[in-house]
């Protein structure tokens, strides 16, 4: 590797730490806590510069959006505004135990308030919680709720539809909450299949889980159709709300009779992924499932702002607290700094960017669907497929022309996927030289496979055996 | 303002290459009832200035702990939090980056990230560890789904004294997993081991035990350890606190098959509640690993035979098997669990034990003090760590409020836990003389 571990830092007796000395008694632990102390612990005796040259050499190896173009499809990777940083780190607003009285956080309450009633307004929704740490777990919830509304009018409904093309938290998630899964397939324009969402749904149906632009990216026009097939059963709407950076300030999943929904705060309101976290995913309900959203809800009284936790029909939590604060504050600043307007703005720059790339890449790549798209389309490799070359080696050789390569092999829909997301944060210099990158590599494909088929060459280790990492798992020093 | 860096001009160059003359043009597919045809009400945004006054005068609403003395605890815990953590995790190429897909472009956060999973298996003394979970309730949760799947039956212990919130996460959670709890009830801040014993029959596939529990006392668990030997299939859940597996005996030692909990005071800001990270460690067995939620990293070799990181084991997640996969989890909390890293790195092998040494001889000391007052009694000064529960004759609530007005948090009201008394947490940040003036204040009540 090219930095060594932490623990090979060690030497016997370094430190890096430091604290004030014990100012009480001590005690006699042996006695005290007998059986319950351990003998040994075996972690890292380092020195702070140890730590801090170690950790700035790892830094090193990453890329961040900070880097450059992170055009993965479906993760919405725009830039994160650094004064988004600095309020989250205001000591006022962060230095704030979960279990402190309402009357000591009011300002902060306010400000999860405000960020409730934006989210309401921006799709349509009657009431937020903000308790969901991720979208995925943001999923989770949506389909508790389900459940406790089914559970309230005495139904048993067994079945969730999912259709093909969707992200994999969709059908992982309705699973978790006890469902069965259908999937349906797409039609040819890559949009749901009305006659098969109307063979799939009965009163069996619990909820359809859709996103709308979908993951290739494509508007489902007949989206009313397809909400009204579903309610026709009496079923539930789901919208996973992966994809709002491409409708903000033209179309609401509420207008579009979408029953609940999640945000993913990390995507559409900038705040930054931390190489995989936190994140946060808020669930957006019409008021008829507004009874069963987690506990506590926070809500606005007379002269205060309050946590209410009686609320006998909840699906009760599921976070120890109210969700990732520190997440919904930056969340919270991005709003309050590009408004109504900059909302709009930034989902027709997303989608001009998108429309953009696929303008100038449609030639050379395979486009497999044609329809018109928004922030984000899918190519497919398989003109360089059938050079030998996969979608995974162009994936890798981007990675040595320094910049990062698009999700790839999703949706499952489309073979040798890439899933192009640049997001409105992008220039046109910066998409520019990713187009003739890309292009580039198709040259090279033509000229010498074997220069693409070995990608990467330019990085700090080169292709990683991910077989051997599964067959003989290493996963701890 | 906004973030867009194209001007009008190069908008236009990008239009015409499209074909479409505006922009407008590109939503063309939105069906017209449901094209929006207004904007949106939410306010014009506003500059750097702004923003920042506007926060600034929402903290001057709030009361931080910077003006206050706390002794909450309950689950979140103000620990001394290393300067060098937050200046490291501001590097951008942490975390402005996503989920290391491609690895070769991602060898700092899978380093790290293996570190981390190496450190949390080092204190737990289990043999791996995933790299994350959203926070200790939810990882508690699905610790228990996967118990249930590995021991393929339904029925759940949960022992009273286990945090209430994270058992409203557990129970939440077993929902979709059609689990039955059993919840045993306990007439002393610690559950009587015999009582666990006699509960578990043939149906019992979990037991799950906090260590130490809610109210911070240490359960018996050489007893417990005995019960789950005789139970061979039982599986058997630890929640524990990380700081103090500094000075405790790893859960793995008492037959722990799963240990998790909230990671946050290793390292992490207190931050209102989140963001934290759930961390969750298990014992290397192929079944084990073959059920455990969350990436996972590993170490490998690239093509010339160096070696790296990449995530592994991905046939049990969303992305690879769909509803077959272990969990849905995909955004876990990777920056906070780089920030436990650091920190574990930073404290060390010396510095994590004195953490928990400190805070238990301070919570002694203060525990012993107020025990000696009149009105007031600490009910578990047998067993408890750092954390401890006090009982008075007068009435809790207005002792907290009394002691607001002197800038001291006395503790957590128990009262939302639907018991009676005061949780008292202290940490290694809290002085004698703040201890000193809390008592001093008890007493003249």
């Amino acid at each position: 590797m090219e930095e060594k571990l932490i623990k090979d830092y060690s030497s016997p007796g370094r430190t890096a730490y430091s604290l004030p000395e014990l100012d009480v008694e001590k005690r006699d632990l042996n006695s005290e806590l007998g059986g319950y102390l351990r003998e040994d612990l075996d972690l890292p005796e380092v020195s702070e510069v140890d730590v801090v040259r170690h950790y700035t050499a790892l830094s090193e190896l990453n890329y961040g959006v900070d880097s450059g173009i992170y055009p993965l499809g479906s993760c919405t990777m725009k830039y994160n505004p650094k004064r988004n940083e600095k309020l989250a780190r205001i000591p006022g607003l962060s230095y704030l135990h979960p279990y402190q009285d309402e009357d000591q956080v009011q300002g902060s309450l306010e400000i999860l308030y405000d960020l409730k009633l934006d989210l309401a307004e921006i799709s349509e929704m009657d009431e937020i919680t903000l308790q969901p740490a991720s979208g995925a777990h943001g999923e989770f919830t949506s389909l508790m709720i389900v459940r406790r509304y089914f559970e309230a009018r005495d139904e048993n409904r067994k079945n969730v539809i999912v259709p093909d093309s969707a992200h994999g938290t969709n059908p992982a998630t309705a699973k978790m909450a006890g469902y069965n899964v259908i999937e349906i397939a797409s039609n040819q324009r890559g949009m749901v299949d009305l006659a098969a969402l109307k063979e799939a749904v009965d009163e069996n149906t619990a909820a359809l889980m859709l996103t709308n632009p979908n993951t290739l990216g494509i508007f489902e026009e007949d989206i009313l159709k397809i909400t009204e097939i579903v309610h026709e059963v009496g079923a539930l709407v789901y919208y996973d709300g992966a994809n709002m950076n491409a409708i903000m300030g033209y179309a609401k999943p509420g207008d579009m009779d979408f029953d609940l929904m999640h945000f993913n705060l990390h995507k559409t309101f900038s705040t930054p992924h931390g190489g995989g976290g936190p994140g946060s995913g808020p669930v957006g309900v019409k008021d008829f499932l507004a009874p069963y959203l987690p506990k506590p809800l926070l809500k606005k009284g007379k002269d205060k702002y309050y946590w209410d936790y009686e609320r006998e029909n909840s699906i009760t939590k599921v976070h120890s607290f109210y969700g990732n604060y520190g997440v919904m504050l930056r969340a919270w600043a991005y709003i309050k700094t590009v408004g109504g307007s900059g909302l709009k703005k930034t989902t027709e720059n997303a989608v001009l960017n998108a429309n953009y790339l696929k303008a100038r890449l449609r030639e050379e790549f395979e486009l497999p669907y044609a329809e018109e798209s928004l922030h984000e389309f899918v190519l497919s490799g398989s003109r360089q497929k059938e050079k030998g070359v996969s979608t995974l080696h162009i994936a890798k050789r981007l990675l040595d022309y320094d910049q990062y390569a698009p999700t790839i092999y999703f949706p499952l829909v489309v073979k040798e996927a890439i899933m192009i997301e640049p997001t409105e944060t992008e220039n046109i210099a910066t998409l520019n030289r990713f187009v003739e990158t890309l292009l580039k590599i198709s040259r090279e494909i033509k000229e010498d496979p074997e220069l693409v088929k070995n990608a990467p060459h330019n990085t700090s280790v080169r292709r990683l055996d991910e077989t051997q990492a599964a067959r003989n798992p290493d996963l701890r020093w | 303002m906004d973030y867009i860096s194209n001007t009008a001009a190069e908008q236009d160059e990008m239009l015409k290459e499209i074909g479409v003359k505006a922009v407008e043009e590109l939503f063309a597919m939105i069906p017209e009832e449901i094209s929006l045809d207004c904007e949106l009400d939410v306010e014009a945004g506003i500059s750097e200035m702004e923003l920042m006054d506007l926060a600034k005068e929402a903290a001057a609403k709030n009361k931080s702990l910077e003006e206050m003395t706390s002794f909450l605890g309950a689950g979140a815990y103000d620990h001394y939090v290393p300067s060098i953590i937050d200046h490291l995790i501001s590097r951008s190429e942490f975390y402005t980056a996503y989920t290391p897909y491609q690895a070769e472009l991602s060898q700092g956060t899978l380093e790290a990230m293996y570190e981390y999973q190496s450190m949390i298996a080092e204190l737990t003394g289990m043999g791996i560890a995933n790299a994350s979970m959203l926070d200790g309730g939810s990882a508690a949760a699905e610790a228990v789904t996967m118990a249930s799947r590995i021991s393929r039956k339904k029925k759940v212990i949960l022992t009273e004294t286990i945090h209430p919130a994270y058992k409203e996460v557990i129970k939440c959670y077993g929902k979709g997993h059609q689990l039955e709890f059993l919840e045993l009830k306990s007439n002393s801040e610690i559950m009587d081991p015999a009582v666990i014993k006699e509960n578990i029959d043939q149906e019992t596939g979990v037991l799950v035990v906090q260590y130490p529990n809610f109210f911070g006392s240490l359960e018996k668990m050489e007893e417990i350890a005995k019960i789950k030997k005789e139970h061979k299939k039982l599986i058997f859940v630890v929640i524990a606190n990380p700081v103090l597996l500094g000075l405790l005996k790893a859960p793995a030692e008492f037959g722990a098959d799963i240990v998790v909990g909230e990671g946050q005071g290793l390292g992490n800001g207190l931050n209102y509640g989140g963001p934290y990270l759930g961390f969750m460690a298990c014992k290397d067995e192929r079944i084990m690993l073959r059920q455990l939620p969350g990436r996972i990293v590993g170490k490998t070799t690239d093509v010339d035979g160096k070696e790296g990181f990449v995530l592994t084991m991905q046939t049990r997640e969303q992305h690879i098997r769909r509803e077959k996969a272990t969990s849905n989890i995909c955004t876990n909390e990777a920056l906070n669990a780089l920030m436990a890293t650091i920190y574990l790195a930073t404290m060390g092998k010396k510095g994590l034990a004195e953490v928990a040494e400190q805070s238990y001889h301070k919570a002694h000391y203060l525990a012993e003090k107020i025990d000696q007052l009149a009105d007031f009694e600490v009910s578990n000064k047998e067993n408890f760590f750092h954390e401890f529960l006090v009982k008075s004759s007068k009435d809790i609530k207005e002792i907290k409020a009394k002691l607001l007005e002197e800038d001291i948090i006395a503790g957590y009201d128990l009262d939302k836990a639907g018991k009676k008394g005061l949780l008292v947490c202290v940490t290694e940040k809290i002085s004698k003389a703040d201890m000193d003036n809390f008592v001093e204040k008890l007493e003249v009540l």
